[in-house]
């Protein structure tokens, strides 16, 4: 799927590599290991000096992202409002580090700069909607929410799958 | 001319030269370490940095061009902070296990910290701490000992273009390392070792074999014999400060005799070997011109490359073994019968100048009935240590001759270390092969050399021979590119991985003298030039071991013994490859 971007580009031409890489992800929402190997095949690199872009921009990822991702705002007014407890918080409940995605590929745990929601810090966003002045005692409820919906769903489609 | 002052020393330097080359020239001495010489500076490490009259900042002087007028400082107390800052930041991001360090005593990180009297520790904070990659059989890869100077990395994707290591992450997570951090034996390296000659500490180094080799040594059941490869014995002296190309080939027979080994021989012996199969196997390609060009086999790491970028290709190189596993195939087939040994019996340490034969010693294809052709390879800094450790004292060594049948060799097998060397003997034998005289004289000075790729046409009974010798990895590939289009007139092509040849192997004593090269070559050619036969056909035991073992060049029994198959590896490494 990802060669076809590469027909918008001049091969051996390693100046777009990060425009590359940035359509690559648009489309499998992260970096696969086969596509970054075509692109130094069709740049004219080596596969080490794609790795290594890849892995110095912070918007390019190298695993998949979960069905949810929460990202965690760790900027200045959010900090002050002890944002480092809230990620500290989603750590333990989910059970992985930041950057991370938990085994059943449910959620993505991120932390971001600053996401200009400073008037309700500290703030998270969960699928692009903002949770605000949050407390430490929400984060288990509102995982419970996102795990319940996803249930509640997937009972649906198997319900809807045996009536028709 | 531009004249300039360096610490108040009128300088006169040329157009285009750096601060340090110009404080150089007058023995000025500026401390480096992500500078290479002739590579496109990086300023990496602020090591180098001087003060220029008129400018705010500290100058990286291996980047800064020099200019009229200009004024330069090398030794005010601001330069000095400066740098002893940087080795002190180095010096607690790294390690500090000197003592136990197989880099001790040579280590440019130490010496920093010698020169600038690092005396306490300043800075106390978090230290990386990444895992060792021990995955490939030749070299260890240990990220916590590297300070990300990126000579490793530039060397590898600069000078050999391979590109199998780069720097990944960022800021206090960056490292050296290979895609996907996945180790080098599943990366594009083909583990030449160019990158442990130029590492400043132990971050990357060889995988040793001393205590395999001891343990055999120390088994009486076993027979263990030693070979040695032809640019060891140039090269070992320079770690008992020997004059750069001292040979030492005698000192080096007793030094292993004393280590126990039953018998000492001479890789040459095979390299002899390895010509007469390699010209006749040429002059039947040419007859039949079939697979042309012929690659020379002799080089693991171009077999390696070539395996893992173009395995299409494979048919082009010659099937004779390297002359390390011949020696080790023919000692573990005509002298255990001679010996009447059991070939499980015997154990082949090679000491060779490289690291790459260690991969090619493991390599199932160069093995007979399960049993390795060569059982264990040291590098020759590794039988320097091994030497140390045993109380040999080498400089007041006599000197001793090799072991027959199989330690003896001609001028044509001594110059196998050297870019060129290969050629230049397989032509001598193959022009004797096909006018059934020898070349007026033995040398061909065009095959000399240093340049990266050198062509030359020998005319042989009015036949042209086009033949073209490629000296380092780098510039192999616009080679394979054209031979794929089919544009490529060449007959035969010798491939040494790195630059200069095995002389200045990945085995090899480490140290950043720039005459190295030039002077070990010196050193085999003149073993050549003192040789009482210089053409691989007049060696008496080639001729012998014909007669009684393998009949003539390219039977069946030399193939069974002397020839080798080749992978593709491309479907091993790379995930997008065709199956």
């Amino acid at each position: 799927m990802h060669t076809q971007i590469f027909r918008n580009f001049p091969a051996n031409d390693r100046s777009n590599l990060i425009a590359i890489l940035q359509d690559i992800q648009e489309i499998y929402g992260y970096l696969p290991e086969q596509a970054l190997q075509d692109t130094a095949d069709y740049l004219g690199m080596a596969l080490s000096g794609v790795y290594g872009v890849a892995t110095f921009y912070n918007q390019f990822r190298l695993t998949p992202l979960g069905e949810n991702v929460i990202r965690v705002c760790r900027g200045t007014a959010c900090h002050v409002k002890e944002s480092a407890n809230i990620l500290r918080a989603l750590e333990c409940e989910l059970g992985i580090k930041v950057g991370e995605t938990t085994r059943d590929k449910k959620f993505t745990l991120e932390s971001v700069a600053c996401i200009g929601a400073c008037s309700i810090a500290p703030v998270i966003n969960i699928n692009n909607e903002y949770f605000g002045r949050l407390k430490t005692k929400d984060i288990p409820r509102i995982l419970n929410v996102l795990r319940k919906e996803k249930a509640v769903k997937e009972q649906e489609n198997i319900q809807s799958s045996v009536s028709t | 001319m531009i004249n300039l002052t360096i610490n108040g020393i009128q300088v006169k330097a040329e157009e285009n030269m750096t601060i340090l080359e110009a404080a150089k020239s007058v023995g000025i001495n500026i401390p480096t370490l992500c500078h290479m010489k002739d590579l496109y500076p990086t300023g990496a490490c602020r090591i180098c940095v001087v003060e220029v009259k008129g400018m705010n900042g500290l100058t990286p002087s291996c980047a800064f061009p020099v200019q009229e007028g200009m004024i330069v400082e090398t030794n005010t107390p601001r330069v000095k902070t400066a740098r002893k800052t940087i080795v002190e930041l180095l010096v607690e991001n790294h390690p500090q296990d000197c003592l136990i360090c197989v880099r001790n005593k040579n280590c440019e990180l130490q010496n920093l910290a010698e020169t600038y009297g690092l005396r306490e520790h300043r800075y106390v904070g978090k230290t990386k701490s990444h895992a060792i990659d021990i995955s490939s059989p030749s070299m260890e890869r240990d990220p916590a000992k590297c300070i990300l100077c990126g000579r490793c990395v530039r060397t590898c994707n600069e000078i050999q273009k391979v590109g199998a290591i780069d720097f990944i992450n960022r800021g206090f997570e960056s490292n050296v390392t290979t895609p996907f951090n996945k180790g080098l034996n599943i990366s594009e390296c083909i583990l030449c070792g160019q990158c442990i000659l130029v590492c400043p500490t132990a971050a990357l180094r060889e995988k040793s074999s001393t205590k395999e080799v001891v343990n055999a040594l120390m088994n009486k059941n076993i027979h263990v014999v030693a070979q040695i490869a032809p640019a060891v014995r140039a090269s070992i002296g320079e770690e008992y400060n020997m004059p750069i190309g001292s040979n030492v080939t005698g000192q080096i027979i007793t030094g292993l005799k004393r280590l126990g080994f039953k018998k000492v021989f001479d890789t040459n012996f095979a390299a002899d070997l390895t010509i007469i199969e390699e010209s006749a196997e040429l002059i039947d390609r040419l007859s039949k011109n079939k697979n042309l060009p012929m690659f020379t086999s002799c080089c693991p790491g171009w077999i390696k490359y070539l395996e893992q970028k173009e395995p299409d290709l494979l048919k082009h190189v010659s099937t004779c073994k390297s002359p390390q596993e011949m020696e080790g195939a023919v000692i573990k087939s005509y002298y255990a019968e001679k010996m009447n040994l059991d070939p499980k019996d015997i154990y082949v340490v090679s000491i060779m100048p490289c690291t790459v034969k260690k991969f090619e010693s493991e390599r199932p294809e160069l093995s007979h009935n399960h049993i390795p052709d060569v059982d264990a390879v040291l590098t020759t800094r590794e039988l320097v240590r091994l030497f140390k450790t045993s109380g040999i004292d080498f400089d007041n060594l006599p000197e001793d001759k090799f072991d027959n049948p199989l330690g003896e060799s001609t001028g044509a097998a001594a110059i196998f270390g050297t870019s060129g060397g290969v050629l230049e003997a397989a032509l001598r034998t193959a022009y004797f092969k096909l006018t059934c005289e020898n070349p007026k004289s033995p040398i061909f000075e065009e095959l000399r050399g240093t340049e990266g790729l050198r062509s030359f046409v020998v005319k042989i009974n009015g036949k042209e021979i086009k033949t073209a010798i490629v000296n380092g990895i780098g510039n192999v590939q616009s080679l394979l590119e054209k031979l794929k289009k089919g544009e490529l007139e060449y007959d035969f092509i010798e491939v040494m991985a790195c630059p200069g040849g095995c002389i200045n192997g990945g085995g090899q004593p480490i140290h950043q003298d720039e005459n190295r090269v030039k002077e070990r070559v010196k050193a085999l050619y003149k073993i050549d030039e003192k040789a009482k036969m210089r053409y691989s056909h007049e060696n008496s035991s080639i001729l012998k071991i014909y007669d009684e073992y393998f009949e003539e060049p390219n039977s069946r029994t030399a193939h069974k013994i002397l020839h080798t198959t080749y992978v593709d590896r491309k479907k091993l490494i790379r995930v997008n490859a065709k199956h």
